[in-house]
């Protein structure tokens, strides 16, 4: 529920369905892309878009990273055969960009341009209004040169007809202009109407009223779909580059759609000793905060959150995926799991901690297999009674486990917990 | 007396809450109960899915109370000028709509929103006009927050127990302010484990973009001369922290500042994880937790190592400021008491009946808040009882004259009409009174005797609406619907029903204004230009004059009159009176011994179906 990176490809096609309209027909767009996936091949685009074979092409990885030419993961002014080539070499294969590895799945395939002109566009928002970002001397290395780019603020309530676009088309020949100046009245009213966080064209070029934007980097506000999913279309928000969805986060991911509550999970290191499951989004930050600032940054398994009120049928699931996950692999000296919260505002702590017992009871006797250590703190509505119950459960069932409330500070049982697991080293 | 600008929220605010949000409502009046409010911090609520309208019931303290609800927000604020704060509970869908209304109305102040996944441009319009018209927005996607000892929003502040843990019923020095609304509970009670506890706290909410910030409300809390020290709790991603540096940095924030921005573990993450908060997403070193707390740091706050020290640093600040005089020490406080059961959490039961008309428990049995003893020493009439359990009122003796000569108008009309009629077979098949009256009774709707609720309806529709009388006629005939109240069976122009002519005898005489009745009787005209038997019915001249009458009173709101009208009250006086003729019917029989009653058969038309007619299709079926 954020700002969320939406692929090149998307982007484009948006572009191309709106642009005649936003620009009243004086920019032209033809939106020549294709994508390239493992299940759709370079040749099967090629027979719907028949530029494809005809043009020469730019090849290169939609997977939401950037410098893609650094990494040798360009590939320009080719034809057909040599892209298709490149593309079955790279397709399924792993490379690592920046410190993330992952795996190539997309390619966005559009015809070669000859640039004569690199000019740079970007689009960001602040709270009172919009930047547009116009720079003349684009691409790579734009950020060396972020001296020449100019920059002008639209307040929020503007009209962008209002805005006086000069200072930023200094740097344009007289000839382009007029062009440019609808150009990015156009481009700006995309970014507005389409709800996008960001939206970036570098470089682009412009040619007798017609744009060529050569890459574009795009964040939609995805909260906004519920206005905009026809003007959108069928679109998709990718995890970012190597942080491809694991069936458990997926599940969680799944359960998190379907409810009222706020149900989150991310693996950081399945190896890992040290594992979460802390209630509410800001508790759930300090206690991974607190994991790292004591020195265990290597040892975090999960980041997550349940919050909002879950039923005590979506913490058992949510309870049983993460016991799941976590007793998997055996590990020397043992784990300890983090059943930590702040005091709730309304969430009903001992309903939440039904489930929570529900999960231990299946998972009892491997958890005592794994040598994991509970550790719980939670205050809240009926939180003495959920912390009773819990207690009582470790018990019956026999589980090493401490429970504290919340005269305790919250993060304390953070440091206990790994004290303990210092010393089992 | 006007507050000074710095106070949102106190110990005399009440709020307008948008959505049927029970246990919310009631955790507010709790909080407000405990902290000694001398009236509950609600003042109403706006049930939009407009099903249930009319009251909603809550405890306050040990009595339980009712609250009004209402379908728009329009009326509540119209009809509680004094609430100055709007919580809005609306989904994330209709959060925007909602907050732009309440915030055009000029006696609200602060709007609270709770929802989250409002999209950032709908909330930077929000924060656009908020600012265009010097006001307030807390959220979106928050708890709210509280004042110690004053208004808490909603949720915020969790179970009364957590109210009573972290002192929040009375008033500490320390103002808070944090994104996290989940922090907020957490942040009180180690405040008032470190010190002497909140004066104010405030969750702005997860968002990128949130309502009022950081900043603002520190600024608020800096020219409050009760709040002597803060605790701000930032959170990675955005620039808001920056904005307390610069702040601390030129001297607007004097007092002492102890900040934590949490998110110093995004570092050891992989790639880019999305946090629980929108808006907690670093791009780029400066939004990082790490450097924010160094600027903050080097700005002058107090800045612990980690969050596990931040109780610890709150304890120095504090135990500093009160060793230097700037902190007085102050007596403890006792809570007003709130039996523990009425927690929303634990609490018991809540009454599945609610009377507001009479009440049998005391000395004496009350009729609307007047003693049954008062009714008879001091001479009320039938008319003033039925006023009394009807409207709640003792309304003015033209209107308690009215009803009973409605009564007495409606009391009987011979024993042919359907209700007479079925009473006195029923009386005749040996059936007791209550059956013989009820079978009577039943009769009575929307043609027997339900032109007096169709006529007040129909003939008031049309008068608001500010038709003519020659409109009115031409629309009811183009719809095809006859005019209630107009029309009768034998009577006519030349041989009209005295029972109208009185009735509009005692209008003319006794009612100040009777607008409904003259163009009643405009119409009139124009129908009897038609037929003569179009005249003014009975039926329609009580449903109108009643109609007349409660605008006379002055008490009554057009949706008031509308709603007495719809819920039938009307109807109430013709069973009423009808009763009375009824009951007369069935002793008659019964003294008269009646037989068993069978109707002739030569008043029956027989007609049925030929054998061949009834055959047919069952035929048709055995062929195939």
């Amino acid at each position: 529920m954020a700002q969320r990176g939406i692929r090149e490809y998307d982007a484009k096609n948006i572009l191309a369905k709106h642009m005649k309209k936003l620009s009243k027909g004086t920019v032209k767009y033809r939106g020549k892309v294709a994508l390239v996936t493992p299940d759709t091949s370079i040749a099967a685009v090629a027979k719907k878009k028949h530029w494809v074979k005809t043009n020469k092409l730019t090849v290169k990885p939609d997977q939401l990273f950037g410098k893609r030419g650094k990494h040798g993961l360009l590939l320009v002014n080719v034809t057909y055969d040599e892209a298709k080539d490149w593309l079955d070499e790279k397709m399924n294969s792993i490379v690592e960009v920046g410190k993330v590895k992952g795996k190539l799945t997309h390619f966005l395939v559009q015809p070669y341009v000859e640039l004569d002109k690199e000019y740079y566009l970007a689009f960001t928002g602040y709270q009172d209004g919009d930047y547009i970002h116009f720079s003349s001397e684009g691409g790579v290395d734009i950020e060396t040169n972020w001296d020449k780019v100019t920059t002008i603020n639209v307040p929020i309530e503007a009209k962008i007809e209002d805005i006086d676009l000069t200072p930023i088309l200094d740097s344009v020949s007289i000839e382009d202009k007029k062009g440019l100046k609808d150009l990015v009245t156009a481009l700006y009213l995309f970014y507005r109407r389409q709800q996008f966080g960001f939206l970036e064209f570098n470089p682009f070029t412009y040619r007798d009223g017609e744009f060529f934007p050569i890459d574009t980097v795009a964040r939609l506000d995805d909260t906004a779909q519920y206005l905009c999913h026809e003007k959108w279309g069928d679109i998709e928000f990718p995890a970012p580059f190597g942080r491809e969805l694991r069936p458990e986060e997926q599940y969680i991911d799944d359960l998190d759609e379907k409810s009222g509550s706020s149900l989150k999970l991310t693996v950081l290191n399945p190896h890992g000793r040290v594992w979460t499951m802390v209630a509410g989004g800001g508790a759930s930050v300090i206690y991974a905060d607190t994991v790292v600032d004591l020195g265990f940054g290597d040892e975090l398994a999960t980041y997550g959150e349940y919050s909002g009120n879950p039923t005590t049928e979506e913490t058992y699931d949510y309870a049983k995926t993460l016991l799941d996950l976590m007793t998997r692999e055996k590990v020397e000296g043992g784990k300890v799991l983090l059943i930590g919260g702040g005091i709730a505002n309304f969430t009903d702590v001992a309903l939440t901690f039904d489930g929570i017992i529900m999960a231990l009871e299946n998972y009892a006797d491997k958890i005592k297999e794994h040598d994991i250590k509970i550790y719980i703190r939670r205050g809240g509505p009926n939180y003495e009674a959920g912390l009773a119950k819990i207690h009582e459960a470790g018990q019956r069932l026999g589980l090493d486990m401490e429970v504290h409330g919340p005269d305790m500070h919250m993060t304390k049982v953070v440091s206990i917990a790994l004290k303990n697991l210092d010393g089992g080293n | 007396m006007a507050k000074p600008d710095y106070v949102l929220f106190d110990r005399d605010t009440t709020s307008i809450i948008f959505g049927n949000q029970q246990a919310a409502v009631q955790r507010m009046l709790h909080f407000g109960y405990l902290a000694g409010r001398d009236k509950p911090s609600v003042a109403a609520v706006v049930n939009p899915s407009g099903g249930r309208k009319g009251l909603m019931k809550v405890f306050y303290g040990r009595d339980e109370i009712l609250l009004p609800m209402y379908n728009k927000l329009s009326t509540a604020v119209k009809n509680h000028p004094d609430a100055d704060v709007v919580i809005n509970f609306a989904s994330f869908r209709s959060a925007y709509k909602v907050s732009v209304e309440a915030l055009n109305y000029p006696t609200i102040k602060t709007v609270v929103i709770i929802a989250e996944g409002i999209p950032e441009r709908q909330t930077r319009e929000l924060i656009a006009l908020r600012k265009k018209l010097g006001k307030w927005i807390i959220g979106p996607a928050t708890v709210g927050g509280f004042v110690a000892g004053g208004f808490k929003v909603g949720n915020a502040g969790g179970a009364l127990s957590n109210l009573l843990m972290s002192k929040l019923y009375r008033r500490g020095s320390v103002g808070f302010v944090s994104k996290s609304g989940g922090m907020l509970n957490e942040m009180a009670n180690m405040i008032s484990l470190n010190s002497d506890g909140v004066y104010e706290g405030i969750a702005i909410g997860g968002d990128k973009y949130p309502g009022s910030t950081l900043l603002e409300h520190l600024q608020r809390y800096e020219a409050n001369p009760d709040i002597k020290m803060m605790v701000v709790l930032g959170e990675v991603g955005g620039d808001d922290e920056y904005e307390i540096v610069d702040a601390l940095k030129d001297g607007r924030i004097k007092k002492p500042v102890i900040a934590w921005v949490t998110g110093t573990c995004a570092k050891v993450f992989p790639s880019e994880v999305q946090f629980g908060h929108a808006g907690a997403m670093a791009r780029g070193e400066t939004e990082t937790a790490d450097a924010k707390n160094a600027a903050l740091r080097d700005a002058g706050a107090y800045v612990p190592g980690s969050y596990d020290d931040l109780d610890e640093l709150i304890r120095e600040v504090y135990e500093d400021l009160k060793a230097n005089g700037i902190i007085a020490e102050k007596e403890e406080e006792a809570p007003r008491e709130v039996p523990v059961d009425y927690d929303p959490g634990t609490m018991r039961k809540s009454s599945n009946i609610i009377s507001t008309i009479s009440d049998d428990r005391g000395d004496e049995l009350m009729y609307a808040g007047i003693p049954i003893s008062d009714v008879i020493r001091e001479g009320y009439s039938v008319g003033d009882v039925i006023s009394l359990l009807w409207f709640k009122k003792r309304l003015p003796k033209y209107v308690t004259e009215f009803l009973e000569l409605a009564l007495r108008i409606t009391a009987d009309h011979g024993p042919c009409v359907s209700g007479a009629h079925n009473a006195i077979v029923t009386s005749m098949a040996g059936k007791d009174l209550t059956a013989s009256v009820a079978a009577g009774v039943l009769t009575i709707g929307p043609r027997f005797g339900g032109a007096i609720d169709d006529s007040a309806k129909y003939f008031k529709d049309a008068l608001d609406r500010g038709l003519t009388p020659r409109q009115f006629v031409d629309e009811m005939k183009a719809k095809n619907i006859n005019i209630p109240g107009i029309g009768h069976r034998i009577k006519s122009v030349h041989n009209p029903d005295m029972r109208v002519n009185l009735l509009e005898e005692w209008a003319f005489a006794n009612l100040p204004k009777h607008k409904l009745l003259d163009f009643a009787l405009e119409v009139e005209r124009i129908t009897t230009a038609k037929k003569n038997n179009l005249i003014f019915n009975v039926d329609g001249c009580v449903g109108i004059l009643f109609v007349d009458i409660l605008h006379s009173t002055g008490i009554y709101t057009e949706d008031e009159v509308d709603e007495i009208i719809n819920i039938g009250t009307l109807n109430g006086i013709f069973v009423l009176g009808r009763t009375i003729g009824m009951i007369g019917h069935y002793l008659d029989q019964k003294r008269l011994h009646s037989r068993l009653y069978r109707h002739p058969w030569d008043d029956v038309l027989y007609m049925l179906p030929s054998e061949t007619e009834a055959l047919e299709y069952a035929e048709t079926k055995k062929k195939r």
